[in-house]
């Protein structure tokens, strides 16, 4: 006699494994998807071989991604780029190269994860992958060398927090502003080594793009995973990406959790993290006037099209403010080449701005990509504001959403969204 | 692992994120690991490397380790002769990647502790002492699957015992 419903991540541990599990439990379960990119040393590469290991598990299921330094700015970088074009060879490996895009945009687009996978990537942003109903979650080199020699890891089943989106977001207000608003309310560390579980019919609102810039940000509360439900926007998303059946994982209706959070939707304002945490959440209207010098627009949180599109909109026949720098980075090629023919390209370098390379150009300071001078202030679209993330200890970072971010570039200081957008 | 370990505490407050731990512009530019553990907490506290000796413990609040999953993190805390981290809870990418790599974590209630104080860790006996008053702080026990990681040594050992690779 079962005690009782199970989760979505209950559910996909329980059926990996092969064990009949609740929160709580250790299993160990094998792994659909495992990736390692550039931004991390030592290289799951260079473990694997400092191991003595010979062959990966399953080449098929290995991939590795250079992304945060797309443009190879150091010696020691173009190093560890080699390194892993080497490891693709010998191992038979999937690599996606410089330029291609962020490793989270890369493994939806390219359609590697499907509903009740088990993903694993030396990337804390791997929980992005949720919105594809999987559980992913980000690990460091040792556990992922142990997936790619074993082919599984093990995972203490988590505890679930219920996050129910209802309506829809008025117009202005973006998904960014929705987990912004949930790092806020919950706090960086409320969430720590649970999963979220969003549900509601505001989830079935937001497009696949929208519900990946929220799984993206679920890291920063601390969560192991963000999932979000398998629907008829997900299948149609993962149609023409996918081989083979889509086979969704619901929750039980008498599942347990141990917190339910509700938002709604129609009354949610743009919200800004301020320096130096995620969690530094307010309105954007507490901090609306406060000067900046650059704006920048990518990441894997917001680097996609309809991030672009929501950008272009607001900028379209004008131009940013003297003094302002914006830097765009579309979050793969492909979401590149869709900007040009949509035309938001050109309206974007006709306000000012620069086209950074696909990846994760001016996320971090790893990237080499618009490091702020001291004193400076960043409004940028990523998913992290900790003092120094972009290089420069001494400049100050808000995160916001693509079109908050737009407006202030036009005007050079922070803006509300909502009165920009047209 | 070592299982007692003796130092001198340097108190850090909740949320210290592993940017803090290793920027990430120090840990894509620097290669060689004595080198990087020199940048050991650079961006919030400069010159911290020159400061501790080794054996000592870095103690923290809540959700230390948060942030990226880099495993560079605890790498350099170890390399830099850092014994132990002891605090109220660890962000979960962290404390998988700190037992992986052979850096014990100490999980306890470290409000009463105090910067440049003396502690004692007896991670058999689940303690840590404090050096200013002799009071014994009681240490979280650890689950079964992290004392296997942790008396193998870590990954590596672990799938070494497991024969999944060769002893080198």
């Amino acid at each position: 006699m079962r005690p009782h419903g199970k989760t979505i991540v209950e559910k996909i541990l329980s059926s990996a494994s092969g064990m009949d599990v609740y929160a709580g439990a250790i299993v160990t379960a094998p792994i659909d998807v495992m990736f390692c990119h550039d931004g991390n040393r030592p290289l799951g590469a260079e473990v694997f071989d400092s191991y003595g290991a010979k062959h990966v598990c399953d080449s098929k299921r290995v991939v590795q991604i250079i992304d945060h330094a797309p443009s190879s700015p150091t010696e020691s970088v173009a190093k560890m780029h080699a390194y892993m074009r080497d490891f693709a060879k010998r191992q038979g490996t999937k690599l996606y190269e410089c330029g291609e895009g962020s490793c989270h945009q890369l493994i939806t687009e390219k359609g590697h994860v499907k509903p009740g996978n088990i993903v694993i990537a030396t990337d804390s942003h791997t929980c992005t992958h949720g919105a594809m109903n999987a559980l992913a979650t980000g690990v460091g080199v040792s556990d992922l060398t142990c997936g790619m020699i074993t082919g599984s890891l093990w995972f203490r089943v988590p505890e679930t927090i219920k996050v129910e989106l209802k309506g829809d977001l008025p117009k202005g207000v973006f998904a960014k502003d929705i987990i912004l608003y949930l790092a806020g309310l919950l706090g960086a560390n409320g969430a720590n080594y649970r999963a979220l579980e969003f549900c509601g019919d505001g989830v079935g609102n937001l497009s696949i793009e929208e519900r990946m810039t929220i799984t993206n940000m679920v890291i920063e509360l601390g969560a192991k995973c963000g999932i979000m439900p398998c629907d008829d926007k997900l299948r149609a998303f993962l149609n023409d990406r996918v081989e083979g059946e889509i086979e969704g994982v619901a929750a039980d209706l008498d599942a347990t959790y141990c917190r339910i959070v509700e938002v709604e939707l129609d009354k949610l304002g743009p919200q800004i993290a301020k320096p130096h945490k995620v969690d530094n959440v307010s309105p954007v209207e507490e901090v609306e006037g406060t000067p900046v010098q650059h704006a920048i627009i990518g990441t894997c949180t917001n680097g996609r099209l309809e991030d672009l599109a929501a950008a272009a909109a607001i900028l379209e026949g004008k131009t940013i403010a003297p003094g302002m720098t914006l830097i765009v980075a579309p979050a793969s090629r492909s979401v590149y080449l869709d900007a040009i023919r949509c035309g938001y390209i050109e309206t974007f370098l006709k306000a000012g701005a620069s086209i950074a390379i696909p990846g994760c150009s001016a996320c971090s300071g790893g990237s080499y990509v618009g490091i702020p001078a001291d004193g400076e202030n960043v409004v940028t679209t990523a998913n992290r504001n900790f003092k120094g993330r972009l290089g420069n200890p001494n400049s100050y970072l808000y995160l916001a959403s693509p079109a908050t971010v737009a407006a202030s570039a036009l005007t050079g200081r922070i803006e509300d969204s909502r009165k920009f957008v047209r | 692992m070592e299982m007692k370990m003796k130092g001198k505490a340097f108190v850090f407050g909740d949320d210290i994120n592993t940017d803090y731990i290793i920027s990430s512009k120090n840990k894509s530019r620097i290669l060689d690991r004595k080198e990087l553990a020199t940048k050991l907490m650079e961006d919030i506290r400069p010159n911290f490397y020159d400061e501790i000796s080794k054996g000592d413990i870095i103690v923290g609040g809540e959700n230390f380790g948060c942030g990226s999953s880099r495993e560079t993190a605890p790498i350099v805390i170890k390399e830099a002769g850092i014994s132990a981290v002891v605090a109220k809870s660890f962000a979960r990418i962290f404390y998988r990647n700190a037992i992986n790599i052979g850096l014990p974590l100490v999980i306890c209630n470290t409000d009463e502790i105090t910067e440049g104080e003396m502690l004692t860790i007896d991670l058999d006996e689940g303690y840590v002492e404090k050096g200013s008053n002799g009071e014994r702080i009681p240490v979280a026990p650890y689950p079964d699957q992290v004392k296997m990681l942790m008396s193998a040594g870590g990954m590596r050992a672990w799938l070494q015992n497991a024969g999944y690779i060769e002893r080198s």
